[in-house]
């Protein structure tokens, strides 16, 4: 069966990418590139190295805001699962923020802290933390009674049941957080680049639009897509590797 | 209400030593008054099932034993030492296994004497040891999805063997496991009584197997729950494992425990 | 929290919030934070002013056509999805490439292929809301219960029967956790899409209070918004714990 899967998958690749090409052709629209004048625009910007460049430029707000986001987010989830005033006083706002559309602040940060490097990680962070802090503090919360009983009646102390209970039980969630939160992160960089600043991949998109070569553009789009699926499954992947007991779901199921 | 003790075919019990006293336990939840001014004796070295339609806190009263919970008034004794929290004298089975999903058979297996800070060479060997005992050997770096149901419970027990308590709490063990895997179990437990020098305490809602494995079976009652009954069968545990449940004395007991408790069941 | 055996209601921290904004305001320790008081005035005096209209009716037909768009190809996609074996294998992978992709990135593109406004930005609503409608109609079908097909088979309901009778309500919790998840990701797809083509409702109106540095006046644009997003995910979330009432049971 793993053959027919493969074979579909590449099938269902070469449909998309085939009536991709097809619309280019007829074209649908004057700003719609084929698949392959795309995809050589892509290898030309990687060649000449504006891609790398771009990327270099895209990814620094990107990384530094995912770190300081899961670090911070998973911090303050653990804490607001663990304490009920903690709980009470910050859950709702991260309720709120993951509800909200906090795009909307970005002109404000703008305003508040200009254009540089330092806006484009707060749009990142406010993007990715509420996820990652909700999830966090969920999984805390609902980590099985029993198993917390079972910690304390063979004697483990608050630390221990916290670190080898209450953490691992809760992984598999606060990782699932940990990809949404990410997944957001790059919506948001990409959406300050384009709505701050342009820089890196969203100055290609930006710079090429208005040159008129759609090529180019859509080059950019694509590898930008492509990079945040790629990262998110690698991440997936890590996570399987990690901790092997994962994703087998409750032993008590 | 005056507790009933009626108490068959049975040496003088005041000749068996009490490994666990539960003296004048009551525990409210809120206005809900689950267990009102319960007193029980559990004999060193035997099995004692606590037996009950649901609802009648058989296990919280395990869980206040086990250090879990705490009792509203009253008071428990192991081995003449007062009760303030769980304690190295008793291990707990659970009902649903609590087994950790994400860790393989042997550090399940390991995690009471993790706790104890006993050093990583020397749990695994007595782990390893237990596991074998409980008939896992093999399966040492299985995880707990792929284990059956059955398996599962036999690390549940291993985990408690292997911290050597005196005193081992067993909360409707073999409910989530299937009828043959279950006989199986009540067997090996039979063999774990006579074998290990422990004091077994045994929460079921089976009338069959509490009469079954027991040396002593105290039937509690619901809505405030007392105890109604002490029954201590004697005749038929030295037949042999097989003969057991087509002696008269078990079918009579079975009898008489369904007859008693009949009108509790809705 | 439980203080004195009072349980504190879910939400009643936000007023100490409210009331730790309202001191940072009045020490007027940054420009940028005006205090709660005075946003608050200013919110009710924005509400009456003919941009706030506007720009809220232009949003809130954005939103409106995108979600129908999203509910309307998600639902029945997930459906098919979930019964046809080969369709599964086929769009599966582009569906979850989707469904976490940075879909900013294609707002640029929406713009040169729809024009500067209202088509694109409907249209990048439906691109953030349809990815997990479709997602969670495709689990709703696989998960139900063969006995009730057979069931229905037995009856002797008719294909079409059974589909509307049968395969939509025994799908219909999940595919209604859906929706709720689409429309929050809708809410914050229309503002996106507005904040880059900002010459339409909010974006445009933040565009305005910006650039003459009307902080009150941000902030209570910016509460409204998140009160009505707030409103409509819980909103969502009622409906669906009063159908998963049924679906708890079947």
């Amino acid at each position: 069966m793993p053959r027919r899967a493969l074979l579909l998958k590449l099938l269902s690749a070469a449909i998309l990418f085939g009536a991709w090409e097809v619309a280019g052709r007829i074209p649908v629209s004057y700003a719609f590139p084929t698949f392959i004048d795309s995809m050589r625009a892509l290898l030309e910007m990687f060649a000449d190295g504006t891609m790398i460049a771009a990327y270099a430029e895209t990814l620094k707000p990107l990384a530094v805001g995912i770190a300081i986001s899961a670090v911070l987010g998973i911090a303050i989830g653990l804490w607001v699962g663990l304490s009920s005033v903690f709980d009470w006083l910050f859950s709702p706002i991260f309720v709120v923020m993951q509800a909200a559309p906090l795009a909307a602040l970005i002109p404000l940060l703008v305003l508040a802290y200009g254009i540089g490097l330092t806006s484009k990680v707060l749009v990142v962070c406010i993007m990715a933390m509420p996820v990652i802090v909700l999830n966090t503090s969920g999984a805390v919360r609902n980590t099985p009674e029993s198993l917390k009983e079972m910690g304390r009646s063979f004697l483990a102390s608050e630390l221990s049941i916290i670190l080898r209970i209450i953490i691992p039980a809760a992984s598999p969630v606060i990782f699932a957080g940990l990809r949404l939160g990410i997944s957001a992160g790059f919506i948001g960089a990409i959406l300050a680049e384009l709505k701050i600043t342009p820089t890196g991949v969203g100055d290609i998109i930006t710079f090429s639009r208005s040159i008129a070569d759609y090529p180019s553009m859509y080059a950019a789009i694509f590898s930008i897509i492509l990079l945040a699926v790629l990262f998110l499954n690698l991440l997936e992947k890590v996570e399987t590797v990690l901790f092997e007991g994962n994703q087998r779901g409750y032993v008590s199921d | 209400m005056s507790q009933i003790e009626k108490l068959i075919m049975q040496p003088d019990p005041a000749a068996l030593e009490s490994a666990v006293s539960v003296r004048h336990i009551s525990k409210n939840y809120g206005p809900v008054e689950a267990l009102r001014d319960l007193s029980l004796e559990f004999p060193r070295g035997q099995l004692t099932s606590l037996l009950g339609p649901s609802g009648c806190g058989k296990t919280t009263l395990l869980k206040i034993i086990a250090g879990l919970l705490e009792p509203t008034s009253g008071e428990i004794e192991v081995n003449g030492r007062k009760v303030t929290g769980p304690g190295p004298d008793r291990a707990f089975v659970f009902q649903d296994f609590a087994l950790m999903p994400w860790a393989n058979v042997i550090r399940n297996v390991g995690f009471g004497l993790e706790m104890r800070g006993v050093p990583t060479s020397e749990r695994e060997a007595i782990a390893e040891r237990y596991i074998r005992q409980v008939g896992l050997a093999g399966f040492e770096k299985s995880y707990p999805h792929e284990l059956s149901g059955g398996m599962r419970q036999r690390v549940g027990l291993a985990r408690a063997l292997a911290v050597d308590a005196e005193v081992l709490l067993m909360d409707e063990p073999f409910s989530a496991v299937d009828e043959q895997t279950r006989r199986k179990f009540q067997e090996d437990l039979l063999g774990l009584v006579q074998n290990e020098n422990k004091t077994f305490i045994f929460v079921t809602h089976s009338i069959e197997e509490a009469v079954y494995v027991s040396d002593q079976i105290a039937i509690l009652l619901p809505r405030p729950s007392r105890v109604h009954e002490i029954i201590r069968p004697s005749s038929f545990r030295n037949k042999g494992v097989d003969n057991i449940r087509r002696d008269p004395e078990y079918l009579d007991i079975v009898d008489q425990i369904w007859a008693s408790l009949r009108s509790y069941v809705e | 929290m439980i203080v004195y055996g009072y349980r504190l209601p879910g939400m009643s921290s936000l007023l100490l919030w409210g009331l730790l904004w309202e001191i940072v305001g009045r020490a007027g320790l940054t420009f940028f934070v005006p205090p709660l008081s005075e946003v608050v005035v200013t919110l009710f005096q924005v509400l009456g002013t003919a941009a706030f209209q506007k720009a809220l009716f232009e949003t809130a037909y954005a939103f409106v056509a995108g979600v129908a768009a999203a509910i309307l190809i998600g639902i029945p996609v997930g459906i098919l999805m979930g019964k046809s074996r080969l369709l599964d294998e086929l769009l599966l992978p582009w569906v979850n490439v989707f469904l976490s992709a940075p879909l900013t990135a294609l707002v640029p593109v929406l713009m040169v292929l729809f024009g500067f406004g209202m088509k694109a930005i409907i249209v990048t609503t439906t691109l953030f809301a349809i990815w997990i409608i479709i997602l969670n109609a495709r689990a709703g079908v696989r998960q139900i219960n063969k006995s009730l097909v057979e069931m229905a088979r037995s009856f002797g309901a008719s294909p079409l029967n059974a589909f509307f009778k049968i395969y939509f309500w025994a799908a219909l919790p999940e595919i209604l956790g859906g929706v709720r998840i689409g429309i929050i990701r809708a809410v914050k797809g229309v503002i996106i899409g507005q904040l880059l083509i900002s010459i339409v409702g909010f974006g445009a109106l933040f565009e305005l209070y910006s650039a003459n540095f009307l902080m009150a006046h941000f902030w209570a644009v910016l509460i409204v918004l998140f009160a009505l997003a707030f409103t409509i995910s819980e909103f969502l979330a009622y409906l669906e714990r009063r159908v998963s009432y049924y679906a708890a049971k079947r």
